[in-house]
């Protein structure tokens, strides 16, 4: 796809004030979730809505980290991809609190109880399996792992792709059969884009091969 | 003056419900006829139940902001922030089916001959979640037996108002409305069965189903259905609206009951609003030894 436009930032303020600006930004739900709780504002049920609101953003910043490289080629605007790792991380920091959230909060560390959920419960099987998938994602970012991994490091970092479509099929399945699925079938229809659009740069050299009359 | 009687009751020592009746008439004449005689004013209190828990309360503001009526929308907070779209005067309810006095009443008529009572039920939402609810009405079997049902009403069905105008969440297809629920005519006739018109002293609001709406404790909240316009008396057993939804999910007894879970997740625990630790679900919701008879020989895991 050829660039539409081609936007950079200039380089000090790209590292020294845009990239901060973002690592701000991706705090910023955390901090409202904690103002919410300490002022009371999240309603009758500010569990639930801290759990929630976590797994949301787990998605959100998933979905982010998979925009950047589509939004270079859409765009031009290389630099997006130097904030990929620390949008990832920010997904795995998200669902770690997601995960204590569900451990502490709802479970309580009642470990049967959540062995049980995860043998019995489709919706809690695939949300786990996406968090084991996204741990080693997370304990390989560093450099020296990029550096060590090679060429594996690349074919390791694929697992986003199943990781997501499962962290969207985990809140899927959590809504009530068809009553609720409105907002996770926007995560869905988001999830398709970015992935329909590396299929289709993968597929579509292939087709092109034959020639096409017009 | 009335005596305070533990809540936990067994089936025996639970008075029978006709004689019940009688005794509180006659406590709410002698009471009445004793604050008119001293004061010159009529009875307006509500009549406290022995039915009722003394657990503690869930606050008015969380009752009110807090609920399911996806008429309205589905998040939590669509309903006290749409509800007051639906208009509640004039209300009618059409009463139909096996029963000798069919008709279509006013709300007036509906409450007229009832005088309203408080019962405390706890309410434990088939989500996880539970509440402790000071509700004002009437038992629904005096309702029930004012249109004189046949020996063929094995069941009751009810409907809530359809109109997408008043209900913009009816506008999408998220469940087969109106919203219809039943339940067997012994369930309905059971003396916890509760009209409600009212909670905390005060007129229902519409996003808790003003202005009429059935109070079922001991069965997940969605059973309780909420601004009623339709009350059939039925041979066969009706369908409900989660029911069509979801028939592995949400069956139609639909019993709180800690040993069968809900596919999804389980119905062991619950959060009460406002608690921060989890609590123990209790059989019928903590009703068991007023409802299990009903249940007596039926396996409860196919009937959930």
């Amino acid at each position: 796809m050829r660039a539409l436009i081609s936007v950079q930032i200039r380089e000090p303020y790209f590292t020294k004030v845009f990239k901060p600006v973002v690592f701000a930004l991706a705090l910023l739900p955390l901090a409202l979730l904690g103002w919410g709780v300490w002022q009371d504002t999240l309603g009758a049920n500010p569990i639930e809505t801290v759990t929630r609101s976590l797994g949301e953003w787990t998605l959100r910043f998933l979905l982010l980290t998979l925009l950047l490289s589509p939004l270079r080629r859409a765009t031009g605007w290389v630099q997006g991809i130097r904030l990929r790792r620390m949008l990832g991380l920010f997904a795995f920091f998200y669902g770690v609190l997601h995960l204590l959230s569900y451990l502490w909060l709802d479970q309580f560390f009642d470990w049967a109880e959540i062995w049980y959920d995860i043998v019995e419960r489709p919706f809690i099987t695939v949300g786990m399996l996406a968090f084991l998938l996204m741990t080693p994602l997370a304990l390989t970012s560093f450099k020296a792992a990029i550096r060590k991994l090679g060429r594996n490091w690349q074919r390791l970092h694929t697992l986003i792709y199943p990781l997501t479509a499962l962290g969207v099929l985990h809140f899927w399945w959590l809504a009530d059969s068809k009553a609720r699925t409105e907002v996770p079938l926007i995560y869905a229809v988001l999830l398709a884009i970015l992935l329909g659009e590396r299929l289709w740069r993968w597929f579509a050299p292939r087709f092109n091969k034959t020639p096409v009359t017009h | 003056m009335l005596i305070k009687r533990p809540f936990d009751l067994t089936d025996n020592a639970v008075t029978d419900y006709a004689l019940y009746q009688r005794r509180r008439d006659f406590l709410k004449t002698l009471g009445g006829m004793a604050l008119i005689g001293a004061s010159g004013l009529p009875l307006s209190a509500a009549a406290k139940s022995t039915f009722s828990t003394d657990e503690e309360q869930t606050p008015f503001e969380d009752i009110t902001t807090y609920n399911n009526f996806y008429e309205f929308g589905t998040d939590k907070s669509d309903p006290a922030r749409y509800a007051s779209m639906m208009k509640t005067s004039p209300w009618s309810v059409t009463v139909d089916g096996e029963c000798a006095k069919p008709g279509k009443l006013n709300l007036e008529d509906i409450l007229k001959p009832h005088s309203k009572e408080e019962r405390i039920y706890r309410l434990r939402c088939v989500e996880g979640w539970s509440m402790v609810i000071p509700w004002l009405g009437f038992p629904l079997a005096d309702l029930l037996k004012r249109f004189e049902p046949t020996s063929k009403a094995k069941y009751v069905s009810f409907e809530t108002l359809f109109d997408p105008e008043q209900m913009p969440g009816q506008k999408r297809n998220v469940l087969d409305w109106p919203y219809a629920e039943g339940l067997r005519m012994d369930e309905a006739m059971h003396p916890l069965s509760f009209m409600a018109t009212g909670l905390y002293g005060k007129d229902l609001l519409n996003q808790n189903g003003a202005p009429l709406r059935l109070v079922v404790p001991w069965k997940y909240g969605f059973k309780s259905i909420k601004s009623i316009v339709k009350i059939s008396f039925v041979e066969e057993q009706p369908d409900t609206s989660w029911g069509r939804s979801a028939p592995g999910e949400y069956g139609f007894y639909s019993n709180v009951n800690p040993e069968v879970d809900h596919p999804r997740w389980s119905q062991r625990k619950e959060r009460r609003i406002g608690e921060f630790r989890k609590r123990d679900t209790l059989m019928f919701n903590g009703y068991a030894e007023q409802v299990a008879s009903l249940y007596s020989g039926m396996d409860l895991r196919k009937n959930y």
